[in-house]
């Protein structure tokens, strides 16, 4: 009992984690998978948090009189996380307009189509040369 | 400045790249680049040096010793791949300003040099940090500066391919970081030999289970192993020709780095191979990666797809011999890692330079070739032979190390299988040379010149390094030995 | 938040489920304060829920609003996250209890970042001391990983050639912007406050909750506040592309610069003791130093990122005005 009290915690972050995983492998549209992506990696923060947090005690920054604090470790390596997951997003929105502009969809199975397209008409053409 | 050297290998061209910013002509910004690459290569082998005299070096950086502060560490196996890297790194760049002179628009040629240092940046730092997060950092800088330089590719499916890859790279990139907060959270350390330390006590744990499969699950999708290897073909061949020929003698070899680090410096072999069944595991998908893409490549209409997948199967190669768990197991992948950089960083160059004179690498466009570009081609020719594994060229010293290796652990089905891939090698690479040499040019089209000096001095720079290296092994074989013994030291 | 995520992954509407993630990010925000990580939470609600909303929002704008049917049921996928979970789960038993004192990290390395640091640095907030000093390499990797984003997003979005009807998107934002006056006027006031803040975030990082990051964000914040109400035209005559390119490149080699003379002074790389005769306050110099550069970088390149969007979305527009 006192395990399951003791992880439970973990079990949710756990299934955010594959939600958002599965929006990521699941969905055509492209926006969404950065989305999922976004939704993945915030529930990895949330799991390195959770780590760090020592019960009865309060944040990390100096007080006097005040002897227990959680741990400051996590909570460096999610903010550089978190900044590295923004720069992610921010160049796979960018390529998504760019897609966008090329293809004229933002949906995974028809620019997958178009390019199985490309690919037969230079097909044809190369057999009529 | 020469203790400093460890941390200058990565500052160097760290900080080069925010310079070209200042500076504003891509001509100028090019030497620029160039000179940065330049010193990178020479700190490699002033720290190569250094280590094999010496022994491992650790620097603190910002004074504070290990697990506290962020330690690098430079021992035999960063050294060697650092110099691969930073060596292959230059010797491209003498063709970069020429190369993207028809693919990238004038614009955007700085922030391309940017984008090309950072990605150097990043492996360098991979390589030569002890720290586990400081490699997702600097694992994050590659790979976001190769999905930019990937996407400035001028066919659209540059931009798709780039997507794909940002897509599969950051999963992986999330599953490592989960892999390191499961260390993190059982021994409350990121310093990697304190983990090494440290694990073994925790090593029966099914938490330290789940965090080695993350991470080495992560690590093989950026390695491209079969099959995992989706992101790779369409990335290598829809960039710039330039950017592929530096990812594909770079990007693989870093991320097996990291596969060889992690299994035998920090998990230790006990742990590694005989908890799971990964020698298995590894031995399967390393043969499957050989054959299945090998024969892809056959099909190919497009060279650079059949030399993306040759990589592909190359990459099967070096995680068979991973899989040996042996001594000359891994000589022969640290081998293979060295002489596949030299063998495709001369191919991927000489089709940049085909592509700059003829504008396309289908097959079909490649008639007559032989005749009208007689160097490039030969260059292409000698390539080819490396990748098949024929005799005085460094192809056939890696193939041959490996043979042995298997021979010695007594399966010679599967030295019988590694000369079956040779001969599937040999299949797609005739089918270009017989195109180039045996068919007449394209009539109607306009002669094609042979490629400018830009081109020509690198490629000829890398087929002879492939030469020379297949004839005179003694310096390659004796590195690899060398860090494979060190690794072999090191872990119980 | 299972909730909001299983929303984001059934509507259909991109409008909503970027408002959503955002939630969700602001969600998590809260999460983070109750778990005690302060910082963490100031910047997962500055970046993830705000700038990461603002440019998924962006981005729909530019690509429509709704999402087509998948083709193909998703059963691979479900099999392959079912997988990944339970090996997850698996993983779990044999952690530390959630929140007990005596687990591995926090017994080996942190004891010295929280009992030692205000004597070896003399900063209050453990974070700060951590993320600047102790681990200063990894902050220096971090801004490299904007600056790299920020390149990228330049590399991709960046346009030369001025739309040519440049007078005409012109008129056609400003006579939009007209119609919000009571926003207008609410802004321009708000805009100095909002750049304070920022300041004091930066420089109060060392004592409460802060730092580069968040302020580089919460100044970007105000830039593109004033942009979107005033225009990119307006908002560019301000801040031009030339400068705040320089000025992100700018941050990177200020902090790389400290690490050289760090070097030069006779200590490794970011050593920041011998960066004076007293080492604390050599620390404190080199902290206020490199925080400088990460809020330079971090704001410079919010910006430059938003701008890139939009003016590709203008260059679309303009486009779209040219083929009709």
């Amino acid at each position: 009992m006192t395990m399951i009290l003791g992880l439970y915690n973990y079990w949710i972050v756990i299934v955010l984690m594959m939600i958002g995983f599965y929006i990521i492998i699941a969905h055509g549209h492209l926006i969404k998978k950065i989305i999922g992506l976004n939704i993945f990696q915030t529930s990895v923060f949330i799991f390195y948090i959770s780590v760090g947090k020592v019960e009865g005690a309060t944040a990390p920054i100096w007080q006097e009189g005040i002897l227990l604090y959680s741990n400051p470790l996590p909570h460096v390596l999610i903010l550089t996380a978190i900044v590295v997951g923004i720069a992610t997003t921010a160049l796979g929105l960018a390529l998504i307009v760019r897609i966008k502009e090329a293809y004229g969809s933002v949906d995974e199975d028809e620019i997958q189509s178009m390019d199985n397209q490309d690919v037969a008409n230079q097909e044809k053409e190369h057999q009529q040369c | 400045m020469l203790v400093h050297l460890p941390i200058l290998q990565v500052i160097v061209p760290l900080i080069a790249a925010p310079t070209c910013l200042i500076l504003r002509k891509p001509k100028l910004v090019w030497l620029f680049t160039l000179l940065a690459s330049s010193l990178a290569f020479v700190i490699s082998i002033l720290l190569l040096q250094q280590v094999m005299l010496t022994g491992t070096i650790s620097y603190e950086l910002g004074g504070w010793s290990p697990p506290w502060g962020i330690e690098y560490r430079i021992d035999k196996l960063n050294a060697f791949i650092a110099l691969i890297i930073s060596g292959v790194s230059t010797v491209v760049l003498l063709a970069a300003q020429t190369s993207i002179e028809k693919e990238i628009p004038q614009e955007k040629q700085t922030l391309f040099y940017i984008l090309y240092l950072l990605s150097l940046t990043g492996m360098l730092g991979i390589l030569t940090t002890g720290d586990a997060f400081n490699v997702f950092v600097f694992l994050e800088i590659s790979s976001l500066s190769a999905y930019s330089l990937i996407a400035l590719g001028k066919d659209r499916r540059a931009l798709w391919a780039s997507f794909q890859y940002l897509i599969m790279g950051t999963i992986g990139a999330t599953f490592i970081l989960i892999g390191i907060g499961l260390m993190y959270q059982m021994t409350g350390t990121l310093n990697m030999a304190d983990l090494a330390t440290r694990l073994p006590e925790v090593a029966e744990t099914r938490t330290i289970t789940t965090a080695y499969v993350f991470f080495i699950v992560g690590v093989c999708l950026k390695l491209a192993l079969f099959p995992l290897h989706f992101w790779l073909p369409n990335a290598y061949t829809y960039a710039p020709s330039i950017v592929t020929a530096f990812f594909a003698a770079t990007s693989t070899k870093v991320a097996a780095y990291l596969l060889i680090r992690f299994t035998f410096s920090i998990f230790g072999i006990s742990f590694s191979f005989t908890t799971l069944p990964m020698e298995t595991l590894f031995l399967i998908l390393g043969i499957s990666g050989i054959f299945i893409a090998s024969t892809v490549a056959i099909y190919q209409d497009n060279i650079k797809h059949v030399f993306a997948y040759s990589s592909v199967a190359q990459v099967g190669y070096m995680i068979v011999g991973f899989s040996l768990t042996t001594h000359a197991g891994l000589t022969a992948m640290l081998l293979h890692m060295f002489n596949h950089a030299l063998m495709k960083g001369a191919l991927f160059l000489a089709l940049a330079a085909v592509v700059y004179r003829v504008g396309s690498t289908r097959i079909a466009d490649f008639q007559g070739l032989g005749r009208q570009m007689p160097l490039t081609m030969a260059a292409i020719v000698v390539g080819g032979l490396s990748l098949i594994g024929v005799p005085l060229t460094v192809g056939f010293v890696s193939k041959w190390y490996l043979v042995v290796a298997v021979i010695e652990k007594g399966w010679w089905w599967l030295a019988g299988l590694v000369l079956l891939g040779s001969l599937l090698a040999v299949i797609y690479v005739w089918r270009i040379v017989e195109t180039a040499y045996f068919k007449a040019p394209i009539a109607g089209r306009q002669p094609v010149k042979e490629a400018p000096m830009a081109f020509l001095v690198p490629v000829w720079l890398l087929v002879s390094a492939n030469v020379y290296f297949g004839i005179d092994t003694r310096l390659s074989v004796e590195i690899a030995t060398a860090a494979a013994k060190s690794l072999f030291g090191v872990a119980q | 938040m299972v909730g909001i995520a299983l929303a984001v992954n059934q509507i259909k509407d991109m409008f909503a489920v970027v408002m959503l993630a955002g939630i969700y990010g602001l969600v998590s925000a809260s999460f983070f304060v109750a778990m005690d990580a302060v910082d963490v939470a100031f910047t997962e609600a500055s970046v993830g829920a705000g700038i990461s909303t603002l440019l998924m929002l962006t981005t729909v704008a530019m690509t429509g609003r709704t999402e087509h049917e998948a083709s193909h049921k998703p059963l691979l996928a479900l099999l392959v996250v079912t997988v990944t979970g339970g090996l997850l789960i698996y993983g779990t038993f044999d952690m530390p209890y959630f929140g007990s004192a005596d687990a591995p990290v926090h017994n080996h390395v942190a004891p010295r970042y929280i009992y030692d640091s205000m004597k070896e640095i003399g900063v209050p907030n453990m974070v700060t001391s951590v993320l600047a000093s102790y681990r200063g390499f990894d902050t220096f990797g971090e801004v490299t990983v904007i600056f790299t984003a920020g390149i990228g997003v330049l590399a991709l979005l960046s346009v030369v050639r001025r739309p040519k009807n440049d007078a005409a998107v012109e008129a056609i934002n400003d006579s939009m912007h007209e119609k919000h006056l009571v926003l207008r006027v609410v802004i321009k006031t708000m805009i100095p406050f909002i750049l304070l803040y920022a300041f004091y975030v930066q420089f109060h990082g060392d004592y409460g909750p802060g730092g580069g990051f968040q302020a580089g964000v919460i100044f970007a914040a105000a830039i593109i506040m004033y942009a979107l109400l005033f225009g990119l035209s307006a908002a560019r005559r301000v801040i031009t592309q030339p400068v705040v390119q320089l000025l992100s490149a700018l941050g990177v080699l200020i902090y790389g610069s400290v690490g050289f003379v760090s070097m030069l002074n006779g200590g490794s790389f970011l050593d920041y003791s011998v960066l004076s005769a007293d080492p604390i306050a050599g620390q404190h110099l080199g902290i206020l130093l490199i925080e400088l550069g990460v809020g330079l970088t971090v704001a410079s390149v919010m910006i430059i990122i938003f701008f890139s969007f939009s003016a590709r979305s203008e260059y679309q527009q303009a486009k779209k005005g040219e083929s009709l």
